[in-house]
């Protein structure tokens, strides 16, 4: 019956794929996984994959879509077939993710401190201080601990010559871990069979491993400190992952209006009248969190944080201002702000990347423009790149006028042509490009959760992978 | 060594609002389609319009029918309770608040209880004109009531017990006194017109009685037949009866004062004591006594010191502002 199996007719040409490995020698368990899924019927898949969608629909797995006066609840599209991860990928995967992690925490002190790095030329100067996440209240001001960035997303891909790197780092309040718990426990709900035998790391650590960052951070000579989650409420399209999130941590979910900073404290409101409160994880935006210190307009913040945590009376995470570290343009600078702060070289590399704002690097950018994928800094979410091989002459024209007019607002890169693996499409099974988000949290030490989220790009031949650009995603499996 | 658990945790006063009003809305989508249900079942003679008419009396519905529809019968009453969104007291109001409330409270309700509410959500949802004709009604309320009785078994085994369950639990039973005593009030207003000892149409006391889900116990009861008085005392007092006005007040009784000692919220002491005289002023009297003095002004009082009593709640527990309008309440 191999023939009707859902790997008959894929064939992932000349790109890497995370399934059949090309090159590589056999894996013991990557076998076993191929034959069963040779011997599993098209439709059986098909048929599974349409009861895991109603159920994620059913049981609200969503994200709330808003188009003109309606909310729509959208399931993150999600593919059965599992993405692996060897137990020597994940090794060097982990050990990368948490270098950067450190990095990341040490720049984030050293540019609200002493500039070092800046004052050795290291990193231009206008990068960081002219950059608009950077924070002048965060100046002089050192969070517990000196975390910045207690959750890390970091976005990995692989070349078509299996190289990993990395494309991205998240420092801001990252989001996507609740589908990999979600994600694993609907494999185990309709597809347990395929994963039988096989030891495949775990993912339901991550609520007790963030409560354990949450208390480790919080204000000191607390015992046992009241951690929250903060969410801006039931409207925001990530709500899910917030209730998700607190009921992991076992933790209240509150939004602003239930918090109040009082006689230098923070307080919620309960049934019982104000307790304190010692650790905020919160999914808000710095713009929103304190109308006090940011947007006065903000009605989902909270007046008087800001300064409630620089006197100590509460903990933040991620702490404010993080996102002058996860800008595009800083990111080019990752290899050698490792190698500045840590005196090693980066064990995951950046690809390839080019700033505009040097002359040299808009020069080679405007004459590559076909070739290259040129990002804007500033956005996020796949919005506003171009894939200069994917464009037409019009929109390549286009582009090179906007890269004029604000060079300093781009990046550009080589086109890297992702790995793929195989995803159950509407004409069988194809060859579809992917990319990882590892979670790391970061209290005293840094724990990366097994895996990550894989979003796969549903749409023939994309590389955007982005939710919002009709990504899905897949259960990531780090073997054991 | 059992009060060692939930008691220190702390609630988030938005929260226990919520599971108030979670559970307040989902009693009523029962309640209306008990009243539909039996409204259709006992209209089919040429006084049905009647029916239809008291149905909106009773949930004080007729100025805003009346705004949009020239005539009480099955198809517009339906129309107005099942499908109009617009319509601040139909199922499609009552299960979107439900479940933005039930949303709220995702973290804490369990997930079976959450995932059922979704679902009926969207069955109430896809309701369409053919779903509520005249011939499919009592299909459709039978979906309604099997809907929230799921929906109230789940919560039975799955909902944890603490605080927030407390919450919940007093929602049901205000919206359950509430109910039974707009049930009562509008059926003997129409059931007792002039005269006390005019013939009674035992139809309609069936349909009274089925309406509040008590027909079979009330039979057993009070075997003889139909006496008012007796009627409305099996609803207003009888403890043995799940919607009595007089169960769900010692439920909530006992919600009140355990949220109190065990939990130590201060907030339960003015709606303790309105708690108190609103179960004194029905235990005091018998029913002939309270018959005799009206009916009609006894139950509005009551609906009163119920929607007064939610409000205390909402404002000493809930974190909620003042009182005074509140935009979902219905008293």
């Amino acid at each position: 019956m191999q023939q009707d199996g859902v790997l008959a007719d894929y064939d992932p040409g000349s790109l890497f794929c995370e399934m059949l490995r090309p090159g590589q020698p056999p894996h013991p368990a990557l076998a076993l996984l191929r034959e069963r899924l040779g011997d599993l019927p098209i439709a059986s898949l098909r048929h599974r994959a349409a009861d895991a969608e109603r159920d994620l629909l059913e049981r609200g797995i969503t994200f709330t879509v808003y188009s003109d006066a309606t909310a729509i609840d959208r399931i993150l599209p999600f593919d059965l077939i599992p993405r692996l991860i060897t137990a020597e990928e994940w090794q060097t995967l982990e050990a990368g993710v948490i270098q950067r992690v450190r990095a990341l925490n040490l720049f984030l002190h050293d540019v609200y401190h002493d500039r070092k790095i800046l004052n050795d030329g290291i990193v231009p100067r206008e990068l960081v201080l002219g950059n608009a996440a950077y924070c002048e209240a965060m100046i002089g001001f050192t969070p517990p601990l000196g975390t910045y960035v207690h959750v890390c997303g970091i976005d990995i891909i692989r070349d078509d010559s299996g190289r990993i790197l990395v494309l991205e780092d998240n420092a801001r309040t990252p989001s996507g871990v609740a589908y990999v718990v979600e994600n694993r426990h609907m494999t185990l709900r309709v597809l347990s069979d395929l994963m039988a035998r096989l030891r495949v790391r775990s993912v339901d650590e991550y609520g007790l491993q963030l409560h354990r960052a949450m208390t480790e951070i919080a204000p000191g000579g607390i015992s046992d400190p009241q951690v929250v989650l903060l969410s801006p409420g039931i409207f925001n399209s990530a709500y899910f992952e917030h209730v998700f999130l607190a009921r992991e941590m076992g933790v209240p979910l509150v939004e602003g209006q239930d918090l109040i900073v009082e006689d230098g404290s923070v307080w919620m409101r309960t049934t019982a009248g104000l307790a304190r409160v010692h650790t905020i994880y919160r999914r808000l935006n710095d713009d929103f969190l304190d109308p006090d210190a940011f947007r006065p307009d903000s009605q989902l913040g909270v007046r008087g944080l800001m300064d409630a945590w620089r006197r100590g009376a509460v903990s933040i995470a991620n702490a404010v201002g993080t996102g002058v570290a996860d800008d595009k343009a800083v990111y080019a600078y990752m290899p050698r702000i490792i190698r500045y702060y840590l005196g090693e070289d980066a064990i995951l590399p950046n690809v390839d990347t080019r700033s505009c704002a040097e002359p040299d690097g808009l020069a080679y950018t405007l004459a590559h423009l076909h070739e290259l994928v040129v990002k804007p800094v500033a956005e996020s979410g796949g919005y506003g790149l171009l894939i200069g091989p994917h464009a037409s002459q019009a929109e390549l024209a286009d582009f090179r006028d906007k890269l004029k007019a604000d060079p300093a607002n781009y990046i550009s890169q080589p086109m890297i042509k992702l790995s793929v693996s195989p995803t159950l499409c509407d004409n069988g099974v194809m060859p579809r490009h992917i990319d990882l988000r590892p979670f790391a949290i970061t209290g005293r030490d840094t724990w990366v959760l097994p895996g990550g989220l894989t979003r796969v790009a549903l749409r023939p031949g994309s590389l955007v992978v982005n939710s919002s650009q009709g990504g899905g995603s897949k259960d990531t499996w780090v073997l054991a | 060594m059992s009060e060692t658990f939930a008691v220190s945790k702390h609630l988030i006063a938005r929260h226990a609002g919520s599971a108030l009003w979670l559970a307040r809305y989902m009693e009523r989508i029962e309640n209306l389609a008990r009243l539909l249900d039996v409204t259709k079942t006992f209209a089919r003679d040429t006084e049905g319009d009647n029916n239809w008419l008291s149905l909106l009396r009773i949930n004080g519905d007729a100025a805003a029918f009346f705004a949009k529809h020239a005539t009480p019968e099955a198809t517009s009453v339906a129309h107005f309770y099942l499908l109009d969104a617009d319509n601040s007291a139909s199922v499609q109001t009552a299960i979107r608040f439900a479940r933005e409330n039930a949303r709220t409270l995702r973290a804490l309700i369990s997930t079976e209880m959450w995932l059922q509410i979704n679902v009926f959500h969207g069955q109430i949802r896809a309701l369409r004109e053919t779903d509520i004709a005249p011939e499919e009604l009592s299909n459709v309320c039978a979906m309604l009531k099997e809907g929230v009785q799921s929906h109230t078994g789940i919560t039975e085994g799955t909902f944890y017990r603490d605080q927030c369950w407390h919450f919940y639990m007093m929602g049901r039973h205000i919206e359950r006194a509430d109910q039974i005593t707009r049930l009562i009030d509008t059926k003997f207003n129409a059931l007792l017109p002039t005269t006390r000892d005019a013939t009674i149409d035992a139809g309609e006391w069936n349909a009274l009685l089925r309406a509040a889900a008590g027909y079979h116990a009330y039979r057993r009861e009070y075997p003889h037949g139909y006496r008012p008085p007796e009627v409305a005392s099996f609803l207003l007092l009888n403890t043995a009866f799940p919607r009595s006005a007089g169960l769900s007040l010692a439920q909530l009784d006992w919600h009140l004062t355990t949220l109190r000692s065990r939990y130590h919220l201060r907030g339960c002491t003015h709606a303790l004591a309105r708690l108190d005289e609103l179960q004194s002023m029905l235990a005091a009297q018998t029913v002939d006594e309270i018959l005799r003095r009206g009916l009609s002004p006894f139950l509005d009082w009551m609906q009163r010191e119920l929607g007064a009593l939610h409000a205390d709640i909402m404002t000493n527990l809930c974190g909620a502002p003042a009182p005074s309008s509140q935009e979902q309440t219905q008293a």
